[in-house]
């Protein structure tokens, strides 16, 4: 038993990192309808500068810093470049410039500062909870716990921006209907930049969590793939749906992983997010928090 | 002025029905397909056959296969590398296990197969669209890829999980050497590509685009939606695994699973979005493109390394490769959404009225 809620305890504190990165591909999407593929070398992007950074003498603080400026003028970078022009265009569009921007991120981010894997050191410790493991016999990483609380902290304060202020509300016109949003006076170019930048900068924020974790290296992208099914199970418009949706992605991946896994054959967390996911639709198109789809000819 | 289609008049039926309707199209057509299948073949080096028309043919025609589910039955898909694996290795399979079978058969079963899964998992394109249909094609690419390598069978247990292929001779024309390879993929090519041309006009390529356009609409005038989607997903699952015969037989001749990753369906969608989605030609400018591309870039590299006596660092030239990459996607997208392929078409009606401008 106590292993089961050993496996579990792991698969929700992952999940939690999931629904971090899924909460960047939220915000896009909520907030201009862009579904964006480029989440993912944003994260590895983030991670590599402030490690890179670091490693060159700049102290973490600054280097995360300075990591999160240079985020947001990527933000203002891709808003001028790729999302005015595009502006007309069909999402599907928009969302395959975003896969152009994965590459030339990914390009970047590896000529700059090299393709080899780096080490980052966060300074939380990495060491089960010593009074929890003496009283139930479950390890739980001090470093996963602080990632939780993080994350958790980071989606309430993200939750309460849209719902609360005034740019939240903009924010939504503007996903809701971009010509109207125009029409009644919404800045949408700063919208923009603020949203990519809020997105930017939650995914440095996961970069650096996954990063302390894994080391920083190319597979960092490949996290954001999972940031799919995180996203279909909770809805691409909702915040705690991408958390909920990474909690049930992250414990079951790792439980199938645990109990499924050894009948077939192993190596099943390749792929069982995404059948989930795909069960999922069957029964609920639109996520679990996902707004309603309303179709009109 | 060199391209006139005044005084072109089709008088019968039969013309008003031909494949390619002007004349001169025609010509190109005829002269095009004669250099492709005698000069080329006489005077092409064996690492311009080997190294660029055959993967450009090969990849045309997955691209094309994309093209059927993306650009004209409107269901973007993440999955067409792992049909192509499907074909390569359902190919390898009956030939291994069913005695004496023809190597086209082989082939051509071999591309049912994919078009059978792309049936299963298209299914879910009846529940969800858009974003969450492409997500859920994900599956099906992770999925197929893990049971390639993980299930001994499909490989025949080779212990490295890389199968050899077998030589083959379809119809006696034994692919045993660079030219009869390229000869078998142009003969296959240009086959599937005529017929993909005209189910294009036909009733269930119609009914492809309507659904593309606007599926709502497409079911209150009649179109079963289920139908539509459904073969749109075995025809295109059909060319990619075709695709990936020829890739394993006539290209790489060692095949693993894990050659067919996410990557490939991804330079699969960029040859189309390039290329110009919902067009034929744009399937093969693109996979012209994206060929000729790492070639391109790799020359100009070891020109300027030649000029400048500086060496790029290593790894260097594959990072700005990517960035190229992703760079040209982008301002593809802006400056020409509709691919290349509407840049011929500009370039055509340029010519009809030059050199007046209007």
């Amino acid at each position: 038993m106590a292993f089961f809620v050993e496996v579990l305890v792991g698969g929700l504190l992952a999940g939690v990192m999931y629904g971090l990165v899924a909460l960047g591909f939220v915000l896009i999407y909520k907030a201009s309808g862009v579904f964006n593929f480029a989440q993912g070398a944003m994260v590895f992007l983030g991670a590599l500068t402030a490690t890179g950074l670091e490693q060159q003498g700049v102290p973490l603080w600054l280097a995360i810093a300075m990591t999160a400026i240079f985020t947001v003028v990527l933000a203002i970078l891709i808003e001028r470049l790729i999302l005015k022009p595009l502006l007309a265009q069909p999402p599907i569009s928009l969302f395959m410039a975003t896969l152009g921007l994965a590459f030339v991120i990914e390009g970047l981010a590896q000529a700059v500062w090299g393709n080899n894997a780096r080490a980052l050191d966060l300074g939380i410790p990495d060491v089960p909870l010593e009074w929890l493991l003496d009283s139930t016999g479950v390890g739980v990483s001090t470093f996963d716990l602080v990632a939780s609380i993080i994350a958790l902290a980071l989606i309430g304060v993200l939750s309460a921006f849209f719902s609360l202020t005034k740019t939240g509300r903009a924010l939504r016109a503007v996903a809701d209907d971009t010509k109207a949003a125009l029409s009644v006076g919404i800045p949408l170019e700063r919208v923009l930049i603020i949203v990519w930048s809020a997105a930017g900068l939650v995914a440095l924020v996961a970069g650096l969590l996954w990063g302390a974790r894994n080391g920083v290296q190319y597979s960092l992208t490949l996290v954001a793939l999972k940031a799919f099914p995180v996203l279909i199970i909770g809805g691409f418009s909702s915040i705690p749906g991408a958390f909920a949706g990474g909690l049930i992605i992250g414990a079951s991946e790792k439980l199938a992983d645990v109990y499924i896994g050894p009948m077939i054959g192993g190596g099943i967390e390749s792929w069982f997010p995404y059948v989930l996911a795909l069960l999922f639709l069957l029964v609920r198109p639109e996520g679990l928090f996902g707004d309603r789809i309303i179709r009109r000819v | 002025m060199f391209y006139r289609l005044s005084g072109q008049f089709r008088t019968s039926y039969y013309e008003d029905n031909r494949l390619i309707g002007e004349k001169l199209e025609r010509t190109v057509f005829i002269a095009t397909m004669l250099v492709a299948s005698i000069a080329i073949p006489l005077v092409a080096s064996p690492y311009l056959l080997s190294a660029v028309l055959i993967p450009f043919l090969i990849f045309s025609l997955a691209a094309l296969g994309l093209n059927i589910l993306t650009g004209f039955a409107g269901q973007v898909s993440f999955g067409s590398a792992a049909f192509m694996a499907i074909g390569a290795f359902a190919s390898f399979n009956l030939l291994l296990r069913v005695p004496a079978i023809p190597s086209l058969l082989a082939f051509l079963l071999g591309g049912m197969c994919a078009s059978a899964i792309g049936v299963l998992f298209g299914l879910p394109s009846l529940r969800i669209r858009g974003f969450y249909l492409a997500a859920s094609t994900l599956a099906t690419q992770f999925f197929i890829v893990w049971c390639l390598s993980k299930v001994g069978w499909f490989t025949n247990y080779a212990a490295s999980g890389v199968i050899t292929v077998q030589h083959v001779a379809p119809l006696g024309f034994a692919l045993d050497n660079h030219v009869s390879k390229y000869l078998f993929v142009l003969v296959v090519v240009t086959t599937l590509t005529v017929v993909a041309s005209n189910l294009m006009r036909s009733n269930i390529g119609r009914s492809w685009m309507s659904i593309r356009d606007m599926d709502v609409a497409a079911e209150v005038i009649g179109i079963n939606p289920l139908y539509a989607k459904l073969t749109a997903f075995a025809v295109s699952a059909f060319y990619c695994g075709i695709a990936g015969a020829l890739y394993s037989y006539a290209y790489v001749s060692t095949v693993e699973p894990d050659g067919f990753s996410l990557d490939l369906s991804f330079k699969i969608l960029f040859m189309i979005i390039i290329g110009g989605l919902g067009s034929i030609l744009g399937s093969f400018i693109g996979a012209a493109f994206i060929v000729l591309l790492p070639i391109w870039l790799n020359v100009f590299f070891s020109a300027m390394e030649h000029f400048s006596g500086l060496k790029a660092p290593s790894g260097i030239t594959s990072n700005v490769e990517l960035i190229i990459f992703g760079g040209i996607i982008i301002v593809f997208l802006v400056v020409e959404p509709h691919g290349l392929a509407r840049l011929w078409q500009r370039a055509k009606e340029k010519l009809q009225i030059w050199p007046l401008s209007h």
